[in-house]
């Protein structure tokens, strides 16, 4: 259609590389914690993660080996040879070596005097050789081949580097303190029931409200509507004094009803939006085959409202895994055994808030599950939002 | 008991108990109370039918009752009463007072109504700008999925990223956050974002935006699709350009889209708690309502002010919560 007005192609490219701008803008932050998480304790102090995607240039000092125990004798001449990687563990052999020495030298004043593979003339027919795998050859005379082995100042280049040893920590380590494996498990604890549970209840509700006639229902409808905006904030006190009063006090039991409370206004109003849509005549038909209400229901309702069900669930879900506040409230007592991922991860901003290489892995374990269930049902997803806000 | 298998119990207790409830309250309607035979069949099967809508709702209107209605009023007795001793003693509107003594509470009611002001705007702004571009492109579904994704993410999960954005770190290591990293790119000194006064709050604001300017995005999409083709094309053949199309055909269309997504995100933004607390707790003048609350509440255990604080955060949302009813019931006629 812009081509009507003849700007089609100088504005198609405006858009595309708008669109990517604001696309890598928004993936941009969680990508660095993404890649955190995959890096060293070293690495994230010494650079950025953005420095990961690039091969890393890093001045290394290595000493030779010494040549008391090392030396060999060869042509006349004492000749240390070796690799730097290997000697220092870093690599098993010489062939696996991942790192390029780009400049070398052997004084601390000129670091890049050499190129790799050249050799040095250290005086007196005394040698060096380095290559860019990190061979080399330290060569002279009985008196120069001794005492200690020879220092070389290297910059090296080596690819990008990743680990998962920050994953093995957080959740196999049974000697870490963050202790997010259980977390982990609690929070799935919390969530399958405060999801399954709410949707009965709120489709029940929800089918009286859409196709049942009786007075006050305009009215009941408009409150649902009301408390969908009710702050959480304000039950917070009245209902932690109800649950310790009637002998619940703080655990899995309340936090499974507050969640329960929590979310029926939205189940029921996105369930009643959706049923209300039905139909008429299939309600209809079943009434005059002599279908009881009830089995309306159970047998045409529910399997017709299967996509706003899904909407319901997919939200409760990720409402009641992400939340912090309830859990705070309702569930996590002194003696934190029934701590939940988010309570862990502000906790350890507020402990260990410069190990970024635990923060980030403990952020992602969290984050990942919500991630998977919305790239996998993000169509039930869209189609609850829309539901739920357009009408 | 194990909380996995209390779990597993409160699942099967819990949809069992649903089940077992509404078919069993049916049946007992059917066949004991009203039964639709003998003389009086007519009479009854009207009056079974009376009575079940409220069936099918009382557990509803029950649990709503108890853990939303009922809140309301006991946080509005309780910002009236003080905590002595085992019980309660009338307070009078001094919980208020003492509450409208305090700095703190300014500034959290400062920083809420500068919050108000900007994430809503931002988010809808931003949320309009990817729906209209992102819809006329062949990868746009996947633009909007990513743009979309930060939704999934918890805030907690978001203060953590953006956390390691603002990160700062003393002048002679290298920078790990990007902020402060492409700042001293620049030749200047690094910066301790989050502790600067005024500025933090929008840094915090900014999380939000990234994590509302999908659901945005998503709604206003939808309703650029909704737009009839004949108004654009007629537009484009009268000569308008892109902007003209956009700003004086399609945005006057979707008008009563957008106040729905403004209004939405609103209500998030005054119940905006997880960011503050996770990343200042209200340290260096970011507190909000949200987290002012918490502290009395929980910190200082003063539920007279912790509940005032709460009433004040529910005096926000009331105009909206009129909007929306207003507008439900004008729907339903």
């Amino acid at each position: 259609m812009d081509n009507i007005a003849g700007k089609k192609s100088s504005l198609t490219w405006a858009v595309h590389i708008s669109v990517l701008a604001l696309v890598l803008l928004w993936i941009f932050p969680t990508a660095g914690l993404l890649i955190s998480s995959f890096r060293t304790t070293e690495q994230i102090r010494t650079s950025g993660w953005w420095a990961a995607l690039f091969p890393a240039e890093i001045n290394e000092v290595f000493r030779t080996s010494d040549p008391g125990e090392t030396r060999i004798e060869r042509d006349g001449l004492y000749v240390v040879e070796g690799n730097f990687y290997v000697d220092e563990g870093r690599a098993p052999s010489a062939d696996a070596v991942d790192a390029e020495i780009t400049v070398w030298g052997t004084s601390s004043r000129e670091i890049s005097a050499y190129q790799a593979g050249e050799t040095a003339d250290m005086g007196d027919g005394e040698t060096m050789t380095v290559q860019a795998n990190g061979d080399y050859v330290w060569s002279g005379t009985d008196e120069q081949i001794s005492g200690r082995g020879q220092r070389v100042f290297a910059t090296a280049e080596s690819p990008p580097e990743f680990t998962l040893d920050n994953y093995q920590t957080v959740l196999f380590d049974p000697g870490n303190r963050e202790g997010m494996a259980k977390a982990f498990f609690n929070t799935l604890t919390v969530v399958i029931p405060a999801t399954i549970i709410p949707i009965l209840i709120a489709a029940f509700a929800a089918y009286a409200l859409a196709w049942m006639d009786f007075p006050g229902r305009a009215l009941l409808i408009a409150g649902v509507v009301a408390l969908l905006v009710v702050p959480l904030q304000l039950a917070l006190i009245p209902l932690l004094s109800l649950h310790n009063d009637i002998g619940i006090g703080k655990g899995y039991l309340g936090t499974w009803l507050a969640h329960t409370g929590f979310g029926l206004p939205l189940a029921i109003y996105l369930l009643r939006n959706y049923m209300v849509g039905l139909p008429r005549e299939i309600i209809e038909c079943a009434k005059v085959d002599g279908a009881t209400d009830f089995q309306i229901f159970v047998k045409i309702i529910l399997p017709l409202s299967f996509p706003a069900l899904a909407s319901f669930a997919i939200f409760q879900f990720l409402w009641t895994w992400n939340d912090l506040l309830v859990a705070m409230v309702f569930l996590i007592d002194s003696s934190g055994e029934t701590t939940v991922m988010t309570r862990q991860i502000v906790e350890l901003l507020g402990t260990r808030g410069g190990d970024w290489e635990i923060l980030a892995t403990s952020a992602f374990v969290s984050i990942a599950v919500p991630l998977v269930v919305f790239f996998t049902m993000q169509r039930y997803l869209v189609r609850g939002l829309l539901a739920g806000s357009v009408k | 008991m194990n909380p996995a298998f209390q779990g597993l119990l409160t699942i099967i207790v819990g949809v069992g108990g649903c089940i077992g409830y509404f078919y069993l309250s049916n049946q007992f309607l059917d066949r004991v109370l009203f039964k639709p035979t003998g003389p009086n069949a007519g009479r009854n099967i009207n009056r079974a039918n009376a009575i079940r809508p409220w069936l099918f709702l009382f557990p509803a209107l029950f649990a709503l009752g108890l853990y939303l209605a009922y809140p309301v009023v006991e946080t509005m007795r309780l910002s009236l009463t003080n905590r002595v001793g085992g019980g309660f003693e009338w307070a009078g509107a001094s919980n208020y007072q003492r509450m409208f003594a305090e700095d703190k509470f300014w500034e959290a009611v400062r920083n809420n109504l500068l919050w108000l002001l900007v994430v809503p705007a931002a988010s809808t702004a931003f949320g309009l700008l990817a729906a209209q571009l992102t819809d006329r492109i062949g990868w746009g579904n996947i633009a909007k999925s990513l743009i979309f994704m930060p939704m999934a993410i918890s805030f907690v999960g978001a203060a953590v990223i953006f956390k390691l954005v603002y990160d700062a770190r003393p002048e002679d290591v290298a920078q790990i956050g990007v902020l402060n990293a492409v700042l001293v790119q620049m030749g200047s000194e690094p910066v301790q974002w989050l502790t600067v006064p005024l500025w933090n709050n929008f840094l915090l604001m900014i999380v939000l935006i990234w994590i509302q300017t999908g659901f945005a995005m998503v709604i206003l999409s939808a309703a650029l699709r909704g737009i009839p083709e004949e108004t654009v094309e007629a537009a484009i053949v009268d000569g308008a350009n892109p902007f003209q199309v956009f700003f004086k055909i399609k945005m006057p269309q979707i008008y009563g889209t957008i106040v729905v997504v403004w209004t939405t995100i609103t209500i998030v933004v005054l119940k905006v708690f997880d960011i503050v607390f996770a990343m200042t707790n209200g340290q260096w003048e970011t507190q909000v309502l949200a987290n002012y609350m918490y502290d009395k509440m929980f910190r200082a255990n003063d539920w007279g002010m912790g509940s005032a604080a709460a009433m004040i955060i529910m005096l926000m949302v009331t105009p909206i919560l009129v909007w929306n009813v207003y507008n439900a019931r004008k729907e339903m006629r």
